[in-house]
């Protein structure tokens, strides 16, 4: 019965339950786009660690991210391969860098280098063209999403980078830069060529270890052995990039600090109907106290009205945050927003907490009744 | 015959308020409630009435002496414990019938039920069950606003003996009622107290002179004090009694 009458209160009021369903939606969608956002740039700021090979990774000291490489020496990768457990290792080249649009002006890239057939970091979804076309002469890929930004139509466009030709010779489909800074991927002799550094500089040894091996003992005996270089795990790179754009940069702390605002104000908002919804209902729980219910009994129903409301207004928020994310991602934003089933369970599990909060107060409300109201009345 | 009884309140004395606002609103009341007798508590305003039912039902308790349902004492219990001792062994009766107005008359009384831990399809045909007593086997779908204040106030009747128990506590039952239904609602809690098995103590709070014919004793209150008790003599039916009688006599002939 205590479901029966926490469903019929809800109801029995439409536009009270509106406000409450809008309270819960509003906050639902908020934190849905803000911790999706948050996801999205997790994703795309891991994307090139996650894509590329190297269970450990080589690089100049203070690299903090993957895009700001300092160039290290290639004398590392030689040491690296007499390391015992290394399997191999494979130089790769990323470096800020101004392209110059055919027409005139400038952008600024992330020119990636690597040789695909030795496993470095190939480009991926790929839409026209294919990994082979590097070979061929400037060739370069870009995506798609950055063409404008390029200043190129498509495959067969020419712009410069430090003077020299690049040629578009294939397009990509989603490969998105957190820093908006376009990814350009080329091979790794063209990329040192393109960015004037010397012939045995790079700016990643990416090693790959012998089956069996621990990456972290690898890289703790890599980095005994190359004193002047940084040693990590692909894990701990991947960590400190995520941290370094997600925490230093604030980014993250806006879109997480969005989703918090969106908590609260849902919270506020459910708080305040779910109260105000108990208050009309008072003598109705003034009436079951006098017939000998227990506090408990009057809680159930009151955290069953929460729960319901919960529900509802979790099932109205999902449908128009899943609206959201696919007209977005029509869109081809710099920024995905991204939903995945443990982002839909955290936001069902934040949503019953939300609404749990909320009543709070109305508990509070009728904790305090007096069952000798009714006999006043 | 000699009725158990079925509550005992001895010396009753409550101050409402504190300090120099403090107000006695119950002066040493004593009595009892037996099994089987429909009591009217009468009285003006403010003569302690409805704070003497509050303290009979387990709702506020008394500033001294003692009182004890069912053979339990209710001295030193915390709110649970009385409202534990309200669900198994009072029911009540309210002025504005106090309704859930989003239940039908079937679930209202359910919840009365549910209260009490009572659940499964048993549940729903002991609700029907006191519908059916109180008349109202043809409106248990209904709900409280669009039923007349006389039905309204059999559906609270009629949870309030769903539970099955010892005292049945009624506040001015007929005050939002006219003559009619009043006299049916009365009837009603006579006959529950007298019917067979005598389970049921009834005490109804009222100032209502018409309700008085129904009942088996009358106790009079003033000022915070039980000024004078009335009790049917002995041999002489109260009206709903005759018209019973009467009834038999009718369906015999017939």
């Amino acid at each position: 019965m205590t479901i029966t009458l926490a469903f019929r209160n809800l109801f029995h009021d439409r536009v009270r339950l509106a406000v409450t369903l809008i309270g819960i939606l509003f906050a639902i969608v908020l934190i849905a786009v803000q911790l999706g956002l948050y996801l999205g740039a997790r994703q795309i700021i891991a994307s090139t660690i996650d894509h590329a090979s190297g269970d450990v990774w080589i690089m100049a000291y203070g690299n903090k991210n993957f895009e700001e490489a300092q160039p290290i020496n290639q004398r590392a990768r030689f040491v690296a391969l007499s390391t015992p457990g290394v399997a191999s290792v494979v130089p790769m080249i990323s470096s800020f860098v101004d392209w110059k649009k055919p027409d005139g002006g400038t952008a600024n890239i992330v020119l990636v280098g690597s040789d695909v057939q030795d496993g470095g970091l190939a480009p991926w979804n790929i839409v026209e063209g294919d990994v082979g076309v590097l070979g061929t002469r400037d060739a370069v890929i870009i995506d798609k999403s950055y063409l404008e930004d390029l200043g190129v139509q498509g495959v067969g466009e020419s712009a410069q980078i430090n003077g020299s030709r690049v040629r578009v010779a294939g397009l990509t489909d989603g490969i998105r830069s957190f820093t908006t800074t376009p990814f350009v991927f080329t091979t790794l002799s063209r990329a040192r060529t393109l960015l004037g550094l010397a012939p045995d500089q790079i700016t990643y040894a990416l090693v790959n270890l012998q089956t069996g091996a621990s990456a972290e003992t690898v890289s703790k005996a890599l980095q005994v052995r190359l004193p002047n270089e940084q040693v990590m795990t692909k894990a701990e790179f991947r960590n400190r990039s995520l941290n370094h754009w997600m925490l230093a940069t604030g980014a993250g702390v806006a879109l997480i600090g969005g989703a918090i605002l969106g908590l609260i104000v849902g919270t506020v908002i459910v708080a305040q109907t779910l109260y105000s919804s108990t208050k009309d209902h008072l003598n109705e729980f003034a009436t079951l106290r006098a017939l000998g219910s227990s506090t408990g009994y009057i809680h159930k129903v009151i955290l069953a009205q929460a729960a319901l409301s919960a529900a509802l207004g979790y099932v109205l928020g999902m449908i128009i945050s899943l609206t959201i994310i696919y007209v977005t991602e029509s869109m081809a934003l710099p920024l995905p927003i991204v939903m995945t089933p443990g982002l839909a369970a955290l936001l069902f599990g934040l949503t019953l907490f939300m609404c749990a909060i909320s009543a709070i107060a109305a508990i509070s409300k009728v904790t305090r009744i007096d069952p000798a109201m009714v006999f006043s009345r | 015959m000699t009725q158990r009884s079925v509550l005992l309140a001895s010396n009753i004395v409550k101050d409402l308020g504190h300090g120099a606002g403090s107000v006695r609103a119950l002066k040493g009341v004593t009595l009892d409630l037996r099994a089987g007798e429909l009591t009217l508590l009468m009285g003006p305003s403010g003569s302690g009435k409805t704070t003497l039912l509050s303290i009979l039902g387990c709702i506020l308790a008394p500033t001294e002496g003692t009182l004890s349902v069912a053979g339990h004492a209710t001295a030193g219990l915390n709110a649970e414990e009385l409202a534990n001792l309200r669900r198994q062994h009072i029911g009540f009766i309210f002025q504005s019938y106090n309704l859930f107005p989003t239940l039908t008359a079937e679930e209202n009384v359910r919840l009365a039920l549910d209260v009490r831990g009572e659940r499964g399809p048993d549940v729903t045909q002991r609700a029907q069950r006191a519908l059916q007593q109180v008349g109202l086997g043809h409106r248990m779908k209904s709900y409280p606003g669009n039923m007349s204040g006389g039905e309204q106030q059999r559906v609270a009747v009629a949870r309030a003996i769903a539970g099955k128990p010892s005292v049945i506590l009624a506040d001015e039952p007929t005050a939002a009622l006219d003559s009619e239904n009043g006299n049916a609602v009365m009837e009603l809690l006579s006959e529950i107290a007298s019917a067979t098995g005598a389970q049921h103590a009834v005490l109804a709070v009222t100032h209502d002179p018409r309700t008085m014919k129904y009942a088996d004793r009358i106790l009079k209150i003033e000022d915070g004090r039980i000024v004078g008790e009335e009790r049917r003599p002995e041999g002489v039916d109260t009206i709903h009694q005759i018209a019973r009688g009467k009834k038999r006599k009718t369906d015999a002939k017939s």
